[in-house]
């Protein structure tokens, strides 16, 4: 492993299934992944994600489809042919081996000349930055440390392609966070085709080139953090990647309606099958005085509706808002001296204003 | 947020207060540790009673010779007869061949039960607990009856063409390895298993993942992992085969010589306890400075993890 990019491998699942009997853990998901690029796997526990991600490295059988690695059918190799770096949950580091020779294992099982495994191994523990760590014992390391040491012990061997199971769930909160920036210049340098699982979505927005989202064995979604984050397809994906609530919409001869209200979107919305919802962002929702003439037009949206509780978040406050429709919306606000000026109380009635280039909408289902 | 309390707040601490609380928690904390003591001595006066007074007792009747007088003869009876040493060795050996066929029969035995799925795993440890809670003597004679001139065995050897006429499998060194072997390999296995049971499962697929084949990964990281618990096993089964007294007895006809045949043979032999008591306290010894080196081991092995 050098500093060089190596080269990077595109991957392709296709039709590809896991049943357990009569579960269907993942059903029929099909996605590519280009080359060099970093893909997150998202979704709840049980969605499917690890079991896809074990199908890709050969510890869970697929019941039918096809894995491919630049072009190349893996899907009958067993994991130690496949050549694949994977970096586990809780790290599977060797507690019989020293840090050293836990990174220096792919090596001479590959049959590397004793100098070219010290110097790769070297190279490896310096990249995570543990340089000088080799000779100690695993469990004299700190989770973090025992983290990088299984990133280093994954690529050292120059692996097709990366994988990683939940890489920093078992951090707190301020390591996983620096981690996570860390993990996602490791994979710019490397340039290494990875493939990541979490069901953590900030991790996934920090992290990712794309994400992947996961449901109950089939992908909902896939898209840029951005993209799935704007422009999410159905309530699952707007509730699973950032927070959301939700108001009912029916058609009429003018557009999309809450109520009698005409919602005015950026976009011409097609009437669709099935329940249509508006997805309200919290931060995008801004508050104003009830008897305000800040009534917007066709530019905005205008709701009302009588403040509930106010929570202290810290760098924001959250309000609930009964809607005079019985819906209940949140809305953020910054914690910011000129929005507090002027703090609406708990049984003050308000008006929530959502631009129109902010109104999305969304399927009720799947 | 209203008021939950109407209470006022309580007012600054005074010296005198803090040096009052500084003294009751003091007599708290001896009070406690008086305690402790007084809930473990019953327990402490069990094991003095029960364990050290008879050790003692035995190691002083072992030094008092036939005509009352304080002397180490009964030691120098053990030393100068051949017949002794060569039972001591005879004992050890039997020992150790049958932890070692214990290893081989119980490994791959334990490392099923640590592999399987919960209810075949279940299944497998009823075949193994069941006959480890039958008693021992009963298991002895039904080895005596499978293993006789005519029994099972050997009918069966002959009806398959593998040998001509019976051949003596009882009243010897096999019969008496067999039947120990049986009772023993449970001792093996159970704190086998436990170890294997706490191997993460998630290092074996590491290895996969990194290039290992399953034959590769399970000698560099199964069978290494697994050691404490097999060196546990071990101890257990030949420290415990050192003292055997009724299998060797019934399954070696008279012509295998164990340390506690001979330890019963002496007290009919001599007119006093002394002999047999030298003997017990020799075999004691022996097992104690076996245990201190496989421990010495056993933390050698962890150490290196």
């Amino acid at each position: 492993m050098t500093e060089r990019k190596t080269s990077a491998l595109p991957v392709q699942v296709q039709m590809l299934s896991k049943h357990f009997g009569t579960v269907r853990a993942v059903e029929d998901v099909s996605f590519d992944i280009r080359a060099g690029e970093l893909l997150t796997l998202l979704g709840p526990s049980g969605s499917g994600k690890t079991t896809l991600l074990m199908m890709i490295a050969g510890f869970s059988r697929p019941t039918r489809g096809s894995i491919r690695i630049a072009d190349q059918e893996i899907v009958h190799l067993p994991p130690h042919k496949r050549n694949i770096g994977m970096v586990f949950q809780n790290y599977a580091l060797f507690p019989h081996m020293t840090v050293g020779e836990n990174v220096a294992y792919p090596l001479r099982l590959r049959r590397f000349g004793r100098s070219e495994i010290e110097d790769r191994t070297r190279r490896a523990l310096d990249m995570v930055q543990l340089g000088g760590y080799g000779a100690r014992r695993i469990n004299e390391l700190s989770g973090g440390q025992r983290q990088r040491i299984a990133l280093a012990r994954a690529i050292v061997f120059e692996p097709r392609i990366l994988l990683m199971d939940e890489p920093l769930s078992a951090l707190d909160k301020h390591l996983r966070e620096a981690m996570q920036i860390e993990i996602r210049q490791l994979h710019d340098r490397l340039g290494m085709t990875t493939i990541s699982v979490t069901h953590d979505q900030r991790e996934a927005l920090t992290m990712s080139d794309r994400i992947a989202v996961f449901s109950s064995g089939r992908l909902a979604q896939i898209g840029a953090p951005a993209e799935l984050y704007e422009k999410p397809e159905s309530r699952f994906i707007a509730e699973f990647i950032g927070e959301s609530t939700f108001l009912p919409l029916r058609h009429t001869p003018a557009g999309p309606a809450y109520g009698e209200q005409v919602i005015h979107f950026a976009d011409e919305v097609k009437p669709a099958a099935g329940e249509m919802l508006l997805m309200l962002r919290p931060e995008r929702l801004r508050l104003v005085p009830a008897n305000g003439t800040a009534g917007g037009g066709k530019d905005a949206n205008v709701f009302t509706g009588q403040v509930q509780t106010i929570v202290f978040q810290g760098e924001s406050l959250l309000f609930e808002v009964m809607l005079d429709g019985g819906h209940k919306v949140s809305v953020r606000m910054a914690n910011r001296s000129e929005n507090l000026r002027q703090l609406p109380q708990a049984g003050d009635r308000v008006a929530l204003k959502l631009e129109r280039a902010d109104a999305r909408v969304v399927r009720a289902e799947g | 947020m209203a008021n939950v309390s109407t209470f006022p707040a309580p007012g600054p601490i005074g010296q005198a207060e803090f040096e009052a609380n500084r003294r009751a928690l003091e007599r708290d904390r001896r009070a406690e540790t008086r305690m402790r003591i007084n809930l473990t001595l019953p327990a402490l006066l069990v094991v003095f009673v029960l364990m050290a007074c008879p050790i003692l007792w035995l190691l002083s009747l072992s030094v008092v010779a036939g005509d009352g007088r304080l002397s180490l003869e009964n030691y120098a009876l053990f030393f100068s007869e051949q017949v002794y040493v060569e039972m001591f060795l005879k004992t050890f050996m039997i020992a150790f061949v049958v932890t070692v066929i214990c290893v081989f029969l119980g490994y791959p035995v334990a490392y099923l039960l640590a592999i399987l799925p919960p209810a075949w795993s279940g299944v497998l440890m009823l075949a193994v607990l069941v006959p480890f809670w039958t008693s021992g003597l009963v298991r002895t004679f039904s080895w005596l009856i499978i293993l006789q001139r005519n029994g099972i065995v050997n009918k069966s050897l002959v009806w398959l063409g593998v040998i001509d006429k019976p051949i003596s499998l009882v009243h010897n060194m096999t019969g008496t390895v067999i039947g120990m072997v049986h009772i023993m390999v449970p001792f093996l296995i159970l704190p086998l298993y436990a170890s294997m049971k706490a191997i993460d499962g998630n290092l074996m697929r590491a290895g996969a993942n990194l290039g290992s084949s399953p034959t590769h990964a399970f000698f560099r990281i199964f069978l290494p992992l697994s050691m404490p618990g097999l060196v546990a096993g071990m101890i257990m089964v030949f420290v415990m085969c050192l003292g055997f007294y009724i299998t060797p007895a019934i399954l070696g006809g008279g012509k295998i010589k164990m340390i506690a045949q001979r330890i019963e043979e002496s007290i009919s032999l001599y007119p006093t306890w002394g002999p047999a008591a030298a003997l017990a306290v020799l075999l004691l010894l022996m097992t104690a400075v076996c245990l201190f080196v496989s421990l010495k081991l056993v933390r050698w092995l962890a150490a290196g993890r």
